[in-house]
């Protein structure tokens, strides 16, 4: 058996198999928070909740009314991302004006009631979602298997950042959305409808976790704390990466699931430490994060 | 009138009302374990010096901490463990408990205030994250059980803490020296430089103040204060729990000082009353809290931001201003 630093090599791919699974899902959050921040400069902590939504939704729709995965995929991203434009008219687009701190008090406080909602109703036990027929099973690669949906799961989010990346960069909405992070005054003044961008901005960040949820309702448990144990590691993702660029968030959610992923090999006791030690120790080195562009 | 004349009036109007809620309050102290459930009082008063604390740095250094939990629970451990396993007497474990977290507070602030404004929040919360996931792992805390059944002991080898009354009297030295050193630091020439860094922290930085100096200062200071309220805690509960390091207990901390009141000297300790209050109620009647606590956290940031508190200054001195019009 091939070894490396003492380390089966299957053991070692394994372990980063999980942690680029962990990773996609870091970074499409981080993704989500970034957008979200970039234009409406509120840190959604209600995004891990909007992320367990999806996953519930989903859940609801296959034993409710039998809706499968694969519309699921389109439907359950649509819910929430309506659910998301309900709660920033009625609330969040009050909140502009004020110091961004309530912004994030007040979505603390909506994340406690949406979990405290289906705590209530479904328990703390995770329910199992079974891994849609079409990726049952798995490839064998040569060098390691791959089950065939987490293949998918990392193709997907793959797909969903880089998407959402030519979506901001390359598309006229996008290039008003980044117009209106700079200057909403100007933009507003040129005659786009600033309010409706934000509303849609929010809604599109709503909808990412959303389907990040559904994307993770077959691997992990659907449970009702899926999501509040998640945000805090992408709050330190997206300190170690800096809000500034949307790249940035993309790939500092890849790199530190990766990382995690190692740890679990070499010391897995700090396995779930290490996010937070890198996040330390780059404050230490580039406050401003790998790819923050203010100090 | 001139507004020099205005203010001064403003300012000694809302001394008389802080006086006459001081006096109220410590007068219903005293006279409440006669009348409510000691235990439930004790509890009230830990977690409104842990609210003081918190809002020595939010309403006073305007800076959001997301982990003030670490320094709560983190005291109540090291207190637990010290009288526990060492046999160390209440006072001593308390003040070991103040000085860890005081300790951690100095590497916590350290990291934290290299950023400002909303990433403060996140690494703080990330930061009290890791030190939850230390607690879950390190043999010290007994994992998922806690440090259980920890001695009360004798205060000073003398003043026996099984008895109720000496406990909670205890305590309410322990919260009024507490509020007390709020107070001081809060109305000293340095609470008024965190206040300017509060206000506009370049213009205080220009003025010459190495305005993250102040900040750790007032991050390490509040930390100590909130693990001074935890460790008490430890004692007069003897158990330290997980309960105590998790992100849901520095956001009830958040909830209880804007409820109460940011910037206000009993806001905190008014919002904490009433959040402890209101879980003992609804613990046994089914509701869930966390749904409740969310509610409030919306209501609150929505049309309620100066909390009952802040409300109540501002109506009075409201009637102030109505009357200072009337030459």
């Amino acid at each position: 058996m091939t070894m490396i630093f003492g380390i089966p090599i299957q053991a070692l791919l394994g372990q980063l198999l999980v942690g680029l699974i962990n990773g996609s899902f870091y970074a499409m959050l981080s993704l989500g928070l970034a957008v979200i921040f970039g234009l409406l400069r509120i840190i959604n902590f209600a995004h891990g909740a909007l992320y367990m939504l999806g996953a519930f939704i989903g859940y609801l729709l296959l034993v409710h009314l039998g809706i499968g995965y694969w519309p699921a995929l389109v439907l359950v991203p649509l819910a929430v991302g309506l659910f998301g434009m309900a709660i920033e008219r009625m609330a969040l687009s009050r909140l502009y004006r004020l110091d961004p701190l309530y912004g994030l008090l007040f979505t603390f406080g909506l994340a406690l009631v949406i979990e405290g909602v289906f705590r209530y109703y479904y328990g703390v036990s995770g329910n199992p979602y079974a891994v849609p027929t079409l990726l049952a099973g798995g490839t064998n690669l040569g060098f390691m298997f791959l089950p065939n949906y987490r293949g998918w799961v990392v193709a997907a989010s793959l797909i969903v950042c880089i998407g959402t990346w030519l979506l901001i960069e390359k598309t006229r909405l996008g290039s008003y959305l980044r117009a209106a992070t700079e200057n909403p005054e100007l933009v507003q003044a040129f005659g786009v409808n600033v309010p409706l961008l934000l509303t849609l901005t929010y809604g599109l960040g709503a909808a990412l976790a959303g389907l990040a949820g559904i994307l993770a309702a077959p691997v992990y448990q659907v449970s009702p704390l899926m999501g509040s144990d998640l945000i805090i590691v992408v709050f330190a993702v997206v300190v170690v990466g800096g809000m500034g660029s949307i790249l940035g968030a993309i790939v500092t959610g890849y790199l530190l699931g990766l990382a995690e992923g190692l740890t679990k090999v070499f010391y897995p006791e700090a396995s779930n430490l290490v996010v937070f030690v890198i996040m330390a120790i780059v404050l230490l080195l580039r406050p401003a994060g790998l790819f923050g562009r203010d100090a | 009138m001139s507004q020099a004349t205005l203010h001064a009036e403003r300012a000694a109007a809302s001394l008389r009302l802080e006086r006459a809620l001081v006096v109220l309050g410590i007068v219903a102290l005293i006279a409440a374990p006669f009348v409510i459930y000691p235990i439930f009082v004790m509890k009230m008063l830990c977690f409104a010096l842990f609210a003081c604390a918190f809002n020595l740095l939010l309403g006073y250094t305007g800076l959001l901490s997301f982990g003030h939990a670490a320094f709560f629970g983190g005291a109540a451990y090291f207190c637990a463990y010290a009288v526990k396993a060492w046999g160390w007497p209440p006072e001593a474990g308390i003040l070991l408990g103040t000085a860890g977290a005081a300790g951690m507070g100095l590497v916590m602030g350290f990291l934290a205030i290299r950023r400002q404004g909303i990433y403060f929040s996140m690494i703080t919360l990330a930061l009290a994250q890791m030190f939850y996931f230390f607690c879950v792992q390190a043999p010290f805390t007994e994992g998922e059980d806690g440090i259980q059944g920890v001695p009360r002991g004798h205060l000073f080898g003398v003043v026996d803490l099984n008895v109720t009354m000496n406990m909670y009297f205890f305590v309410l030295a322990v919260f009024l020296i507490g509020v007390l050193a709020v107070w001081r630091i809060v109305n000293s020439p340095f609470g008024m430089i965190l206040r300017s860094i509060r206000e506009n922290e370049n213009r205080a930085i220009s003025l010459g103040y190495s305005v993250g100096r102040y900040k750790l200062a007032a991050f390490v200071m509040s930390a100590a204060l909130a693990g001074f309220a935890g460790a008490t805690k430890a004692i007069v509960f003897q158990f330290a729990t997980l309960t105590d390091v998790t992100w849901q207990m520095s956001g009830e901390v958040i909830l209880m000082t804007l409820l109460g009141g940011i910037g206000t000297m009993a806001g905190p300790a008014v919002g904490a009353g009433l959040v402890v209050g209101l879980e003992n109620t609804l613990a046994t009647s089914g509701f869930p809290v966390t749904i409740a606590t969310g509610l409030i956290f919306m209501v609150c940031v929505l049309v309620f931001r100066r909390g009952i508190v802040g409300e109540i200054y501002a109506r009075w001195l409201g009637r102030v201003d109505a009357g200072s019009d009337k030459p």
